[in-house]
């Protein structure tokens, strides 16, 4: 059976700006960052959060072969208008969080606010992906 | 570095108007945070997701509203105001276009109880109507 979720794949719209957003702003770890010349020069890229194995793989969206130049093209703008899903963090608080984030840079969706099921806030990558950050009940 | 793709920067108005809904926000503002001109503004965004950013604001405004009536005891009046709106009469008109009734009728038909925990940002994008045709798009694409 299905032991370990190991590796989770956002697109990015440019993978130097999504490394720089990960790790400054958001303060993961560089896990592996790999070009593969007869590949095409495919570059594996991931990062992660200090102390969680779960990685996450920072995916330029390809081009043909993989895909025809309408799909890419098709992927890049669902990716831009903010329909490629998401990703939900935890943080020990929220409100602490959301004012270093911001500091940084970081575009926030949604202030922290109190929810049934804690205090979220909602931010997006410079991708467009949207990520949320939970702060659990104690 | 790639280019931004121009969707990217409509993205960031949607997200302005579903964060600061509650504020004075009108489309000329929206265009502002896409980089556009108004009328630019509001052909790329409803070609970008289907409607007019004057429809995607005042649907999630009404959503809002909705969420309020069910979930609160606050006065129609007070909800109207709390969602940007500044009229309770085009408010309740919108109100009942959307969900064919007024919102007293529809707090009443939707008695609070225990929900799911679904996060907010899941249910602000569900439960969002379908945007129909507003007189208000008239004056304001």
């Amino acid at each position: 059976m299905l032991k370990q979720l190991t590796y989770v794949q956002v697109w990015v719209h440019d993978q130097d700006e999504a490394l720089a957003f990960y790790t400054d702003k958001l303060g993961m770890e560089l896990r592996e960052d790999v070009t593969v010349p007869e590949m095409g020069n495919f570059r594996w890229l991931s990062v992660g959060l200090p102390g969680q194995e779960v990685s996450i793989t920072l995916m330029a969206i390809p081009g043909p072969p993989v895909f025809d130049e309408d799909t890419r093209d098709q992927i890049q703008k669902l990716l831009a208008k903010g329909a490629s899903g998401g990703l939900f963090f935890t943080t020990d608080d929220a409100q602490r969080s959301y004012e270093e984030l911001k500091e940084r840079g970081v575009e926030f969706t949604q202030e922290p606010m109190q929810q049934p099921y804690g205090i979220d806030a909602g931010f997006r990558d410079p991708s467009g992906n949207h990520f949320r950050m939970t702060q659990l009940p104690s | 570095m790639s280019p931004v793709p121009p969707e990217r920067h409509l993205l960031r108005a949607k997200d302005m108007a579903d964060a600061h809904f509650r504020e004075p926000l009108d489309v000329p503002a929206l265009a502002r945070a896409a980089y556009l001109s108004p009328a630019h503004f509001s052909r790329e965004f409803r070609r970008a997701f289907g409607e007019t950013p004057h429809q995607y604001l005042l649907t999630r405004r009404l959503e809002r509203a909705a969420a309020l009536l069910r979930g609160t005891d606050y006065s129609i009046c007070d909800i109207c105001f709390d969602v940007g709106l500044r009229s309770v009469g085009s408010f309740t008109t919108s109100f009942r276009r959307v969900y064919h009734m007024s919102p007293a009728a529809y707090r009443a038909a939707h008695p609070a109880r225990e929900r799911a925990r679904v996060p907010t940002c899941v249910l602000q994008a569900y439960a969002r109507p379908h945007s129909s045709s507003f007189r208000e798009d008239r004056n304001a694409a």
